[in-house]
């Protein structure tokens, strides 16, 4: 580009920095002043990990941020990334008995206060467990896969983790908008779990650069924390166009500085109304397109975007456009978008699983003038991998015990997102983190007869 | 509006709220703009040989956030030369001429040095004088201050002498760093005081600094006891004014301070005998403005409720307050939990399970919503969980009428008494 580019860089930096500021001392002293400190207290049932929240928020009071942060990460491994990215209000600020009197303690900002402190001040807050002399493995780096890690490594576990991209963190590095979570939040924790010893192999596939065989072979058990893959295809016409992009792929893109800038003064299309559709919305808000729309198939009602992450969605300026399906990308000579022919919609009765089906209005095609298109609409499965694994499955949603995370290989436990689908599991950051306990725990529940701790 | 004049052993003031002598009555300048805030008087800092004071002299105690639950100094009396402030005295006179001025005194336990001080300050216009025999840090030292206010015999002696000379008011001062603050207030009448004030301040360490392990405050590394006062201190102050107001050989009018914050408190210590309150640390924390509110709020609650004056009600509870003794053991309250104002945070099922009487149930109603249960059968009536409730009308304390008739303790030891008396004279 011109000279302008630093400028434009240094620009995109401000854009994609943490939109809620951190909490001041003298705010997090006195909003921990207010917890009541409940007995028994309902933030810490809905809280999927279980984290401790009155005692964290006592620490905090009592100026014991050490034991505030370890409170924190001892119940969740990825606490720091889920005081960010957590639906608290569904969750744990929901379940604050204040929301009957005066006003739900602010569960998540804190828990983000008391983990930043622990950033800043470089703790190291736990120690590996006595070598059990097991063997481990990993396949996958996210919030489930490093959240059995440290588990396992408290418990005294060689642990290796296989991580495809370039670093670990999953979702948490990749996926989720600076703006939300930068990428040294997850970064940090992806650290304190390589203080305990666990390898972190990255850039390594299983199944492509180490065969299955082996990696069953040389450990004593495997944990599969996956999760999914790229976005589907839309299967219309035009869809490989120039200007039309995944939407994980652009958030990713969005993660490290140089900020990509080919969406600047660009009319964008995000199709889908999930919380990665929002990202990629605001994303290409930040990035300086000209206007973004979101379009989905169905009404405001059967999004999926968390009610905030829509919130902000419309306070960015994103638009909404309901009831409407894509039909056919158009390009131009060069193969560039230039719009899309879209159908209006109407819902039907729900069906069985109580979601309402949708169905084309007859002639009502009209045109959407663009010059980028987002997809946004799920993600695909890594299932020719789990064929290859031979595990039971339900259209690449891995068959699991719920209790005790084993799947059909009573070798192999899987968690997280590579679960979540056909009714099971949940598509959080943090109950990943809580699978990644789970099958921890019972991991080492069944070999513990084997050897002598 | 209710009229809130008080009179104070013949002081006369335009309403109850008079400064203690403290750091906020040091000077003409500050008296001058308390009176022009509202105060109905002020008590000016302690005169007598004018002393040295340390830098560092404040400390507070601040409790969850709130700051100054308690405060804490070791300034002394006056450091400003006896005719500056008498001059100041007389201006401030000059100028508010309806408002109290008393002087604060402290000189050594002589005869002559009282009469000296006392005929110089009433030559500048005082309405009144106080005794300071309460001063716990420094001066008592130099055997002043509460030193001799903790000996009834050198209260009575030097309260005689003052009064022999004096032609205004005698108010004495008394340090509650005593066991029986009844037995130096009993010695002051003796010794002709027109009026008892109390609490001065109580002993006091305000804390130590945990990273330096020196005490708050320090002085270039060493700290030394100071005198405690503020929100802390209200029910111990609020406790002696009750017992020198029931005690009829106390039989002068009671001057009430000791964490006086707010016009409620202010009616408390009225109600318990007090003629009028001072007030030190509130103002301290929040400046003279204050003393709008304490005006505000007593008249709306006096016209609430179509008392005229706030007379009316100084020692309006004293008869309320009695000894252990004589309290009904077949009085009986049992706690009543709202659940529909409950918001269940269960404190008052884990205070009492732990550390009362375990008779709080944590139960679900027939819909499954938690509900919390108390087994009335169980329950003493200890407050406790009324005490840890967040929640305004959520636990309320509910009389349990019962057919027994009262029956003090003092009544069943003389009834046992008269019981076995009779046996044996049979």
């Amino acid at each position: 580009m011109s000279t302008s580019e630093p400028i434009i860089q240094k620009e995109l930096q401000k854009r994609f920095t943490e939109v809620t500021p951190p909490l001041t001392n003298q705010e997090a002293f006195q909003e921990s002043q207010r917890c009541l400190y409940c007995y028994d207290a309902p933030c810490i049932q809905a809280c999927p990990t279980g984290i401790d929240i009155p005692t964290f928020i006592k620490k905090i009071a009592s100026g014991n941020m050490k034991g505030s942060a370890k409170t924190i990460m001892t119940a969740n491994p990825v606490g720091a990334s889920c005081a960010r990215v957590c639906p608290t209000e569904e969750l744990c600020e929901g379940a604050c008995v204040l929301n009957h009197s005066t006003k739900p303690i602010l569960i998540g900002n804190l828990q983000r206060y008391a983990t930043d402190w622990a950033i800043k001040n470089d703790q190291v807050l736990f120690k590996e467990g006595q070598p059990n002399g097991k063997k481990v493995a990993i396949v996958g780096g996210g919030p489930a896969g490093l959240s059995a890690a440290r588990e396992l490594a408290l418990l005294g576990y060689s642990v290796t983790v296989y991580e495809a991209e370039k670093q670990a963190g999953g979702l948490d590095t990749y996926g989720i908008v600076s703006f939300r979570l930068p990428k040294a939040i997850s970064l940090w924790e992806v650290e304190q779990i390589e203080k305990l010893g666990v390898t972190i192999k990255t850039g390594v596939r299983i199944g492509k650069d180490i065969p299955i065989n082996e990696l069953l072979s040389t450990n004593d058990r495997v944990i599969l924390a996956i999760g999914m893959a790229n976005v589907p295809d839309l299967q219309i016409p035009g869809e490989n166009a120039e200007g039309v992009y995944d939407a994980i792929e652009l958030v990713k893109m969005t993660k490290d500085a140089p900020f990509p800038t080919h969406l600047r003064d660009k009319k964008v299309v995000v199709i889908g109304a999930g919380n990665t559709a929002i990202d990629g919305a605001t994303c290409s808000v930040r990035l300086g397109a000209a206007n973004v729309k979101i379009l989905y198939r169905r009404s405001e009602q059967e999004m999926t975007a968390y009610d905030f992450e829509y919130e902000f969605a419309k306070q960015d300026g994103v638009e909404f456009r309901w009831l409407t399906q894509p039909v056919e990308i158009l390009t131009n000579e060069a193969g560039q978008v230039k719009g899309m022919k879209c159908v209006k919609m109407k819902l039907s009765e729900a069906a069985e699983d109580g979601r309402r089906r949708t169905e084309p209005i007859r002639n009502s095609e009209f045109l959407i003038e663009c010059d980028a298109i987002v997809k946004a609409i799920g993600q695909r499965r890594h299932l020719s991998f789990i064929e290859d694994l031979g595990l039971a499955h339900n259209e690449g949603v891995i068959l699991i015990n719920p209790d005790t995370m084993e799947t059909s290989n009573p070798k192999i436990y899987a968690c997280g997102d590579v679960i979540f689908g056909k009714g099971q599991g949940e598509a959080m950051v943090v109950s990943a983190a809580q699978q990644g306990k789970t099958a921890a725990y019972h991991m080492h529940e069944s070999l513990k007869e084997t050897y002598s701790a | 509006m209710a009229d809130l004049r008080t009179n104070l052993a013949g002081i006369t003031s335009p309403n109850p709220f008079w400064l203690a002598s403290a750091p906020p009555t040091n000077s003409g300048y500050q008296v001058q703009r308390a009176f022009e805030a509202g105060w109905g008087g002020a008590v000016w800092k302690t005169l007598g040989d004018p002393i040295l004071n340390v830098s560092s002299r404040y400390a507070a105690v601040h409790f969850n956030g709130q700051r100054v639950a308690g405060f804490n100094n070791i300034e002394l009396i006056t450091d400003r030369p006896l005719e500056v402030n008498l001059k100041e005295i007389y201006e401030t006179k000059k100028k508010f001429p309806n408002h109290a001025v008393v002087a604060s005194l402290m000189v050594e336990p002589n005869q002559e040095a009282w009469h000296e001080i006392v005929k110089k300050t009433e030559a500048a216009g005082v309405d009144g004088l106080e005794l300071n025999f309460g001063c716990p840090h420094g001066m008592a030292e130099r055997g002043m201050g509460s030193a001799s206010g903790q000996v009834p015999e050198l209260v009575e002696k030097q309260t005689y002498w003052a009064k022999e000379a004096a032609e205004t008011p005698v108010i004495v001062k008394l340090t509650p760093n005593i066991t029986d603050i009844t037995a130096t207030a009993e010695a002051a009448v003796r010794g002709g005081a027109d009026a008892v004030s109390m609490i001065n301040t109580i002993n006091s360490l305000a804390g130590v600094d945990i990273d330096t392990w020196l005490p708050i405050p320090h002085v270039g590394g060493k700290g030394a006891h100071g005198g405690y006062c503020g929100p802390a201190v209200k029910p111990i102050a609020l406790n002696m004014v009750s017992e020198c107001a029931r005690n009829s050989r106390i039989n002068v009018p009671i001057s009430g301070m000791g964490g006086v914050s707010n016009w409620q408190n202010a009616i408390e210590f009225m109600l318990m005998g007090a003629s009028n309150v001072q007030i030190c640390t509130a103002a301290m924390h929040h400046g003279f403005r204050i003393v709008e509110d304490l005006i505000d709020g007593l008249s709306t609650y006096l016209d609430e409720r179509g008392i005229l004056s706030v007379q009316d009600i100084i020692g309006k509870s004293v008869p309320t307050f009695s000894d252990w003794g004589n309290l009904d053991l077949n009085y009986k309250v049992v706690a009543r939990i709202n659940n529909d104002v409950c918001i269940n945070c269960n404190k008052c099922h884990i205070a009492c399970e732990d550390t009362s009487h375990q008779c709080i149930d944590m139960l679900n109603d027939p819909n499954g919503h938690a509900i919390l249960q108390v087994r009335e059968e169980d329950c003493v009536g200890c407050n406790l969980c009324s005490i840890v409730c967040p929640v305004d009308g959520a636990i309320d304390m509910v009389e349990l009428k019962n057919d027994l008739p009262p029956m003090t303790w003092n009544e069943r030891q003389s009834l046992i008494g008269s019981l076995k008396e009779r046996k044996v004279t049979k």
